[in-house]
């Protein structure tokens, strides 16, 4: 409890409130009537009711799809599962720039709607909650999808032998098992389109703008602190509403759940109703998913002598004709990676253990600190980032020049990933087993090790998966200190981008494709990690 | 605290050990600092730190001169775009993460003087840096490049509809251009205010309403950042072309066209692009040293070196500005493929201060909204 809490104090809140504090103090009075001020401003008031509309309208889309999708990734078997697993969950990480383009092929002009109906979406509100249904797709896949595949099918198969019909079984067995999942992956899904940036600047064009996008204009362009502090603290109540929200309707019955093994609970499908279900997602993931990265794959091999690999050549090469970088773009990949790895494990340490103290705890002090855990996802890294700036920069904390402060900033949005990945299934383990282990004479560490860690195994993988992709693609923190012998792969690609000339967008592509496959393999690669002890519950 | 640092230093180390390194593969420069400490050596240092915008380079053989010249290593910190990157330097006055800033151009210059964020320094050579750059006369920064804010023209489709390609502000507003234009957001973009603030300096306060009016009725579009404009919507580029895209117009630079050149493969004889000479606004770029700055000595001697000849023939090549020595010349892909812009516009710094923010708004809600 102590690590995660001090984690947060010093690399938050602390950065966070003095920016905030520096916006709303004049020599050290606090004016809270800026707060009307600002509130009461035409322009403000717009973004502020577009900012929640799209929100909602964008989280109820992505439910709708994404769900049968986790209900298919959960129970049925179908060859390349695990590939496509790992494929949905790369538009999570990816630069939004790079994702501006592929969704520009997919709904703008000339894209595949226009040569098919003639429908163009590009700078209307559809465009923007489509590309967010691309994003958030496998936030849902993964977190609801995880926990269903590891109930236990013979529980809903009881309840149909004692006479339940098949949808009451289903609501009174497994909805109320996956509520708390379901749930968790609204809330983040609504967290991640409330704070939406990059697709609102690119899909959207210049006519729309979030909460999100006024606080970074207000912050790094005008250095309008009072107007941006003022923002940053209503995008705080609105992420504590949506937390108390949360609280209010999952009422955290902490039910112990009887958790098996995925491996037995999926199957091939079995009747016309279930394959056309499966076909009915696969055909969602091709056209939402698939489709746009295909265009950058594309674009990436479409060389002016015909298709081949020759961006692919010119990354090796630190210059190309200029001094873009002063190491080959390749070496990006590197960086990025060790930057994810380093980041992973900052989160899995502090989410780890902040989950372990949740679960073992009860009370309002734990409750208030949950949601807190959550907070970084709703504060705009332009924030945090200004934050560090002025804070950190004392010895022995002048982290300002320093590479750790990336895979910290990174860790950061990490960690409510890991939180909120493991509690649902930490939650779920029987307490009575470690009592057992305890009685036969375990010690606390023993009984975890055997109790616990099996069952949260996999949990910890799915986390670590999503600590990993989201740090690899994570752009916001490493804007502020990228150092230019160490670029990464999306401050790398965004420099790129910023060129004139073929060979410059080209390899853009190039690196976004390296992008793509490097975190579907690091991903793969988690899924594949399994121990012999976990096929044996 | 203690604990978390104590966590940190663990994570590294496990992974650390996991990858069996410990210190970046490959790079060239032996950096030292990057035990984690993060903190730089304090004074009689022998590097020098510049911070600056995404856009600077420069490469390794001038830097490497510096440093045989001088003892001093060049460590280069950039953050964000020019706009951002100020602001960050502006909020840790007094306790700067550099020597030097490069980077201010003369659409941010007076909020960077106002916030007091320099020391005035009169860098040796000054007097072969032409004089219209000079915009500080008590030379808290110093002029280092211009480069020209203009539309871009795709050669192929005039060429192709027996159209003249436009090239002024009049030429824009006119019917056989219509939705032809693409620019920028003037609120989150560079290009994009700089080309709001040409058509400001050719029409006047009162009169950039009134022109803006006609571009929209003559279908400007107008999108986030140069990245997508120049990448997604000109049909001139590399990303146009692939994008099927269907505006032949769009506000980039004056030096894109040689960097077309450039970067294909393999060089073409001309430029896919023209640029309308009549549509320019002048940037121009300043680095100063920094108040506070740690290792002062060095931060002068870099300023000198930043408009040394050496320092300014290898800047075009490598940033795709002009240099402001008068004795540098051009690399021969400027002369050939290039334009000389002979009348950009400009707008003095502090009328741009005062009025920018009320400029770009009325802009907004006269051609986003």
């Amino acid at each position: 409890m102590a690590v995660p809490v001090a984690f947060f104090a010093l690399f938050f809140a602390y950065p966070v409130a003095a920016i905030v504090g520096r916006g709303l103090k004049v020599d050290g009075v606090w004016q809270f009537g800026r707060i009307g001020e600002v509130l009461t401003r035409p322009d403000i008031r717009d973004v502020l009711w577009f900012t929640t509309w799209q929100a909602l309208a964008s989280t109820a889309l992505t439910m709708l799809i994404a769900l049968p999708g986790a209900y298919v990734f959960a129970r049925f078997d179908f060859p390349g599962k695990q590939l496509l697993r790992a494929v949905v969950t790369v538009p999570f990480v990816l630069p939004t720039v790079v994702v501006g383009t592929a969704f520009l092929a997919l709904l703008g002009r000339g894209g595949f709607l226009d040569e098919l109906w003639g429908v163009r979406l590009d700078t209307t509100v559809w465009a923007i909650l489509l590309a967010h249904v691309f994003f958030n797709y496998a936030v849902v896949v993964r977190t609801v999808g995880g926990l269903w595949s590891q109930l236990d099918p013979r529980q809903e198969e009881a309840a149909r032998v004692l006479g339940a019909g098949r949808f009451a079984a289903w609501r009174r067995v497994t909805l109320p098992a996956l509520a708390p999942a379901v749930a968790a992956a609204a809330l983040m899904v609504f967290l991640f389109t409330f704070t939406s940036f990059g697709v609102v600047q690119i899909l959207g064009g210049p006519g729309y703008s979030t909460l999100e996008v006024e606080i970074y204009r207000q912050t790094a362009q005008l250095l309008a602190l009072p107007t941006a502090a003022v923002l940053t603290l209503v995008q705080f109540a609105a992420v504590g509403a949506i937390l108390a929200v949360h609280a209010w309707t999952v009422r955290r019955r902490e039910t112990a759940l009887k958790l098996v093994d995925p491996a037995q609970t999926a199957r091939r499908p079995r009747g016309a109703g279930q394959w056309a279900l499966l076909c009915g997602v696969l055909l969602t993931v091709l056209v939402l998913i698939l489709l746009p990265l295909g265009v950058l794959v594309e674009r990436s091999l479409d060389t002016p002598g015909g298709h081949g690999f020759d961006f692919y050549r010119a990354l090796r090469s630190a210059d190309a004709g200029g001094g873009t970088f002063l190491v080959p773009p390749l070496e990006a990949i590197w960086n990025s990676t060790q930057y994810a790895l380093v980041a992973t494990v900052i989160a899995l340490v502090i989410g780890g253990l902040a989950a372990a103290a949740l679960t073992r705890r009860a009370g309002r002090l734990v409750r208030g600190f949950d949601a807190l855990l959550m907070l970084p996802l709703g504060v705009s890294a332009v924030t945090v980032g200004f934050g560090f700036l002025i804070t950190l920069d004392k010895p022995p904390l002048d982290l300002r020049t320093s590479w750790i402060l990336v895979p910290l900033a990174q860790a950061l949005v990490g960690v409510p990933f890991v939180v909120r990945t493991m509690l649902p299934v930490l939650r779920a383990v029987d307490g009575r087993l470690r009592e057992a282990a305890a009685v036969l004479g375990a010690s606390p560490l023993r009984a975890w090790r055997e109790v616990d860690l099996p069952l949260v195994r996999r949990a910890l993988l799915v986390a670590a998966g999503f600590a990993f992709a989201v740090s690899l693609g994570e752009f916001g923190a490493t804007v502020f200190i990228a150092r230019p012998d160490r670029p990464t792969l999306p401050v790398a690609v965004a420099r790129l981008l910023g060129r004139a000339g073929e060979l410059n967008y080209g390899q853009a592509m190039a690196l976004s494709t390296i992008l793509m496959v490097v975190c579907a393999l690091s991903l793969l690669l988690l899924e594949r990690i399994r121990t012999d002890r976990s096929g044996e519950f | 605290m203690s604990t978390t640092r104590r966590t940190k230093q663990l994570a590294a180390t496990a992974v650390a050990a996991a990858l069996g390194v410990t210190a970046l593969a490959g790079c060239g420069s032996s950096d030292k600092s990057d035990s984690g400490s993060g903190s730089t050596k304090s004074s009689g240092s022998k590097t020098v730190t510049l911070v600056s915008h995404d856009s600077f380079n420069a490469s390794k053989d001038v830097l490497k001169e510096f440093t045989e010249e001088t003892g001093y290593t060049v460590k280069v910190l950039k953050s964000g775009d020019a706009g951002v990157a100020l602001n960050q330097e502006i909020l840790t006055k007094g306790s700067p993460r550099g020597d030097v800033f490069f980077g201010v151009d003369n659409t941010l210059l007076s909020r960077a003087l106002d916030s007091g964020l320099f020391t005035p320094y009169e860098a040796k050579g000054l007097d072969q840096v032409a004089a219209g750059t000079q915009l500080d006369a008590e030379h808290r920064v110093t002029p280092v490049d211009t480069g020209d804010i203009c539309v871009n023209y795709d050669k192929k489709y005039f060429a192709d509809k027996k159209l003249a390609p436009p090239q002024s502000f009049d030429d824009l507003a006119k019917p056989e251009y219509k939705n032809l234009l693409v620019t920028e957001n003037a609120g989150t973009s560079s290009p994009g205010l700089g080309f709001l603030l040409g058509t400001v300096a050719s029409y006047g306060e009162k009169g950039y309403q009134d022109y803006w009016k006609k571009l929209k009725s003559n279908g400007v579009k107008v999108v986030d950042g140069w990245e997508q404009a120049y990448n997604e919507e000109f049909s001139g580029s590399a990303g146009g072309k692939k994008a099927k895209a269907d505006r032949p117009l769009v506000v980039s630079y004056a030096s894109s066209p040689p960097v077309e050149v450039l970067y294909a493969k393999p060089q073409p004889a001309e430029a896919p692009t023209g640029v309308a000479t009549g549509t320019c606004f002048r940037q121009i770029e300043f680095a100063g040293l920094l108040n506070g700055a740690k290792n002062e000595a060095g931060g002068k001697a870099l300023l000198d070196f930043l408009i040394s000849k050496k320092f300014q023939e290898d800047m075009p090549l490598n940033m795709f500005v002009n240099p402001v020595t008068k004795s540098a010349e051009l690399p021969e892909l400027f002369t050939k493929f290039g334009v000389t812009v002979d009348k950009p516009t400009t707008v003095a710094p502090d009328k741009i201060s005062k009025n920018r923010e009320q400029w770009v708004q009325s802009w907004s809600s006269l051609v986003v909204k």
